[in-house]
C-alpha cells in the first residue's frame, strides 16, 4: 500500500477564535486543587510587541508522571488558552511528575499564530527545580539558551514569556 | 522513520515566508534545536465522546434559518504517514460565510454577516479514521498583505493526532481557485506539497439534489521543520 504524503501545515490565521474558543481550557484544574499551580506570561514579537492574536496549548504528564488513558478520566494533560489584548496568557494546572529517567519536569507547549505558517513547539520547566534541571538531557543540550525554558517563581505563578523572535527568542524545538 | 519518509522541510512551509507579511515579526531567526521527542511529547490528550456532539459536524443547523450559499459535504480521513487511521480524535474547523466574512469582531470585511451562520465546526474521527462536515462553501476574502490580495476559499482545519508530535493545523482550498496561484500563504509550501492541501470534488460525496461533495484526508506526519543544529 502506498503510504500518503504528510499534509503541510497553514497558519491560523487572525480568527481562530471561531473555530478555537468552545475549547478555550486554561484550567486543567481548579484554582483550590491541592497542589494546583499557575504559569502565566505573555508572548512577544520581533519587536517587543505582545500578540493579542496568538493561541498556547500545551500537554503534560499528571504529578504520578502518567498520560491519558493511564492518567484516568480525570486527566486530559491538555490545556489551551487564546491570549488576551495584552498578549497574556495562563494556565492553571498541577507540575507533572517525572516521565523518563533524568527529565526534569516539564510542560510541551504550542504557539500558533496569524503570522506563524506552522506552530513553535518549546517545553516549560520550573524554576525552582534547580537540581533537576541542571540534569535535565535536553536543557543540557541547548546550552545558554536553556534560560529561556524555565518560567521563573514570581508571586503565586511561574513566570513564562514566549519572545518568538530577538535577543530573548525563545529555544524552539524541531524533531 | 524509514528513510524513504521525506524530509519535513518538504512538506510544510518555512517559518520565516517574507511574501507573507505577518512572518515578519514572527518567526524565529536563532537555530531550532532538535528535540529527541520525549513521552510528554509522544503522547497527546484523548477527547471523549462528551467532548463533542454529533450535531457540531453540521454548520448548517446552528440557528433557527439556514445559511445562504452552497450546500456542500466535505468528508475524508485522518491518518497518519503509514496510512494507518487516526480513530477518536478530535477534528476543528472554521470558515467564512458564503459572502466571505468570519462571524468575528475583527472581521471589517465589508460583506454582509449571514444570522443563521457561525462557521465553526468540529467532530470525532470515526473507527476508521473517518470525518464529515456539512457545511456552506466559504467566499475568498480581501486581505491587506499586498496591493489587491485575496485569500482563496477556505477552510481552516485543526487535527489532534495520537501524540503532541502529530497535532497540525492546516487549511483545505478547493479546486480550481484561480487565487490559489497568488496566495502567499498556500505558496509559502513548496510546490509538490501544494496540492495535498487541495480538496477533491467527488460525485460519490455529493447528494443528488441537495449538496456539493469535496474529499479531503489529512495525513499528519509528527515531524516540525528541519533543525538547523543539534
Ligand atoms: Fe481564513
Amino acid at each position: 500500500m502506498a503510504v500518503p504524503a504528510p499534509t503541510p501545515a497553514q497558519t491560523v490565521g487572525p480568527f481562530f477564535r471561531i473555530g478555537f474558543a468552545w475549547l478555550d481550557t486554561p484550567e486543567l484544574v481548579a484554582p483550590s486543587h491541592p497542589g494546583a499551580i499557575r504559569i502565566e506570561g505573555a508572548v512577544f514579537d520581533g519587536a517587543g510587541t505582545p500578540l493579542p492574536d496568538a493561541v498556547l496549548e500545551i500537554f503534560q504528564a499528571d504529578p504520578e508522571g502518567r498520560f491519558p488513558p493511564d492518567s484516568g478520566p480525570e486527566w486530559s494533560g491538555f490545556g489551551r488558552c487564546l491570549t488576551d489584548e495584552e498578549g497574556r496568557y495562563h494556565f492553571v494546572s498541577v507540575k507533572p511528575g517525572s516521565v523518563a529517567p533524568e527529565s526534569a519536569p516539564h510542560v510541551a507547549m504550542s504557539v500558533f499564530a496569524r503570522g506563524l505558517l506552522q506552530r513553535l513547539v518549546t517545553r516549560c520547566y520550573f524554576g525552582d527545580e534547580t537540581d533537576a534541571n541542571g540534569r535535565d538531557p535536553v536543557l543540557r543540550t541547548i546550552g545558554d539558551r536553556a534560560t529561556t525554558l524555565v518560567a521563573a517563581v514570581a508571586e503565586g505563578c511561574y513566570r513564562f514569556d514566549i519572545h518568538i523572535q530577538g535577543d530573548k527568542e525563545t529555544a524552539f524545538f524541531a524533531w | 522513520m524509514t528513510d524513504t519518509r521525506e524530509r519535513a522541510s518538504a512538506i510544510d512551509p518555512p517559518y520565516d515566508a517574507p511574501d507573507y507579511h505577518s512572518s515578519g515579526l514572527r518567526h524565529p531567526t536563532r537555530p531550532l534545536f532538535a528535540l529527541h521527542a520525549g513521552p510528554t511529547e509522544l503522547h497527546g490528550p484523548v477527547f471523549g465522546e462528551t467532548a463533542v456532539r454529533p450535531a457540531d459536524a453540521d454548520l448548517t443547523t446552528q440557528h433557527a434559518g439556514e445559511p445562504l450559499g452552497e450546500r456542500i459535504i466535505v468528508s475524508g480521513r485522518l491518518l497518519d504517514d503509514g496510512g494507518r487511521p487516526i480513530a477518536g480524535q478530535l477534528v476543528e474547523i472554521w470558515q467564512t460565510n458564503s459572502a466571505g466574512r468570519y462571524a468575528h469582531g475583527g472581521d471589517q470585511h465589508p460583506a454582509p454577516l449571514d444570522p443563521n451562520f457561525t462557521g465553526a465546526g468540529r467532530c470525532l474521527t470515526g473507527p476508521d479514521g473517518e470525518y464529515r462536515f456539512v457545511s456552506i462553501k466559504p467566499g475568498a476574502y480581501p486581505w491587506r498583505n499586498h496591493p489587491n490580495a485575496w485569500r482563496p476559499c477556505h477552510i481552516h482545519f485543526s487535527v489532534f493526532g495520537r501524540a503532541f508530535t502529530e497535532r497540525l493545523v492546516t487549511q483545505m482550498y478547493f479546486p480550481g481557485d484561480p487565487l490559489l496561484a497568488l496566495d502567499p500563504i498556500y505558496n509559502a509550501v513548496s510546490e509538490p506539497a501544494r496540492p495535498r492541501m487541495v480538496s477533491t470534488f467527488d460525485l460519490g460525496t455529493t447528494i443528488e439534489e441537495w449538496a456539493l461533495g469535496y474529499q479531503f484526508d489529512v495525513v499528519v506526519n509528527g515531524h516540525l521543520a528541519t533543525p538547523m543544529v543539534g
